[in-house]
């Protein structure tokens, strides 16, 4: 059986770490709120251009447009959100499966990455990183996501690459996160449903439709960028409140565990101390 | 015909805020074509935004704000207004605008080679919008 003064050292350290445990919890709560309700007033913004984007490439089929029909390139951009800090749960190495699991292959993919984490992991495994925006992860604004689409824009209409994907975690509620990877470019269309009373309008665009297509894809896809940085930062928090509650959870057990274990080896000196004393007074008497 | 029956919803929507919603005899705001004003019963029309002031004439009064970029939906009995920035009149620094429009002009008017001059223009008109809005 362990010393007790090993029992006491051990369970002091696991004191310690639950209470560190304990406060980043009650910080990313305090975070978690903040971001839950920024993703809720972007919700909207993100939703209403979703489905303007989608019923107008719905109506306008027969458009020959380069954000609709690709290029030939082969080259694929990812654009992953990941975190700057780990201790967040499965979180980050979700995000770093979803790309190494799925069909992308990985000489052609370019990754644009948002998170210290994801550009590690992915760097380690062999991916070409493009950029590395992870600064913006910490207070993301519109400009900053208007900025990376820019770039990854720029590169799809010159043709270097011929597809973009997105990947971040939606925040579905407080407790559900889930990874996600969309297509951006070329728009998907099998995806897209339409209501079909609103369909039958005959909508005219100013000042055509193919223009009107070309400046309202950029700010598609912006929105969806920026709509997909606030969810994630949502969900890291999520992910990360939940690790530390479940961590400060099993510390407790730990410590009543130990505790056990430590008054067991108390009981057990003394009663070994008493044995050795009456022997003692035995051989005397 | 009716009092009631000339307005029609109007909502401004931007990534951080609901920006707008309310109910509106008229709205106006300019586009890459010039400006418009919209009544109810409207042709349905996807336009683009350039940065203007946009004019709500509705029961409680004329309502002005600041829209830069960003595009409209219009249909008959709505008007969706998606802007990437919208700003009520208090809520612009004048000073900052003015001297965004300086910092602007300058870079225009040095014409080096490496300016983004669309840029250029499009912070120059944002801030000249703003100027003008705060009048």
């Amino acid at each position: 059986m362990a010393s007790m003064r090993d029992i006491k050292r051990r369970k002091g350290s696991i004191q310690s770490t639950q209470q560190i445990t304990k406060a980043m919890k009650l910080v990313s709560t305090v975070k978690l709120q903040k971001a839950k309700s920024r993703a809720e007033e972007t919700n909207p913004y993100f939703n209403y251009m979703y489905k303007t984007v989608s019923s107008m490439l719905a109506r306008s089929g027969g458009i020959n447009h380069p954000y609709l029909t690709g290029s030939d390139s082969k080259k694929k951009a990812v654009i992953l959100i990941t975190s700057n800090r780990g201790l967040a749960g499965g979180y980050n190495s979700n995000m770093v499966k979803l790309v190494t699991g799925s069909d992308l292959p990985k000489e052609d993919t370019l990754i644009y990455s948002i998170g210290h984490k994801g550009t590690e992991a992915l760097e380690r495994r062999g991916y070409q990183i493009m950029k590395d925006e992870s600064e913006v992860i910490e207070a993301p604004t519109y400009a900053d996501a208007s900025a990376i689409c820019k770039e990854v824009l720029d590169a799809y209409t010159s043709g270097e690459i011929g597809e973009i994907y997105l990947a971040y975690t939606h925040f579905k509620n407080t407790v559900v996160h889930e990874p996600k990877m969309i297509r951006l470019l070329p728009v998907d269309l099998g995806e897209v449903e339409t209501d079909q009373s609103e369909s039958n309008i005959l909508m005219n665009y100013e000042p055509n439709e193919e223009e009107a297509l070309d400046m309202i894809i950029p700010k598609y896809v912006t929105s969806l960028c920026y709509g997909a940085l606030v969810e994630s930062v949502a969900s890291e928090n999520g992910a990360r409140m939940q690790a530390m509650d479940s961590a400060t959870s099993n510390a407790e057990e730990m410590i009543s565990d130990l505790t056990l274990k430590y008054n067991r080896a108390r009981q057990g000196s003394i009663t070994q101390e008493l044995t050795e004393i009456i022997a003692g007074a035995n051989a005397i008497s | 015909m009716a009092e009631e029956n000339r307005v029609f919803d109007i909502e401004i929507i931007t990534p951080d805020r609901i920006f707008y919603t309310g109910k509106a005899a008229m709205i106006e705001f300019n586009t890459a074509d010039g400006e418009i004003g919209v009544y109810k019963n409207h042709i349905p029309l996807t336009t683009v935004l350039v940065p203007g002031i946009v004019t709500i004439t509705g029961d409680e009064g004329l309502k002005t704000a600041a829209v830069h970029a960003g595009f409209a939906e219009i249909l008959p009995d709505k008007v969706t207004l998606l802007a990437e920035i919208a700003e009520w009149p208090d809520e612009i620094d004048e000073q900052r605008a003015e001297a965004a429009a300086a910092r602007a002009k300058e870079r225009l008017a040095a014409k080096t080679k490496d300016i983004d001059l669309a840029r250029a223009e499009f912070a120059l008109r944002k801030a000249l919008v703003r100027m003008e809005i705060k009048k």
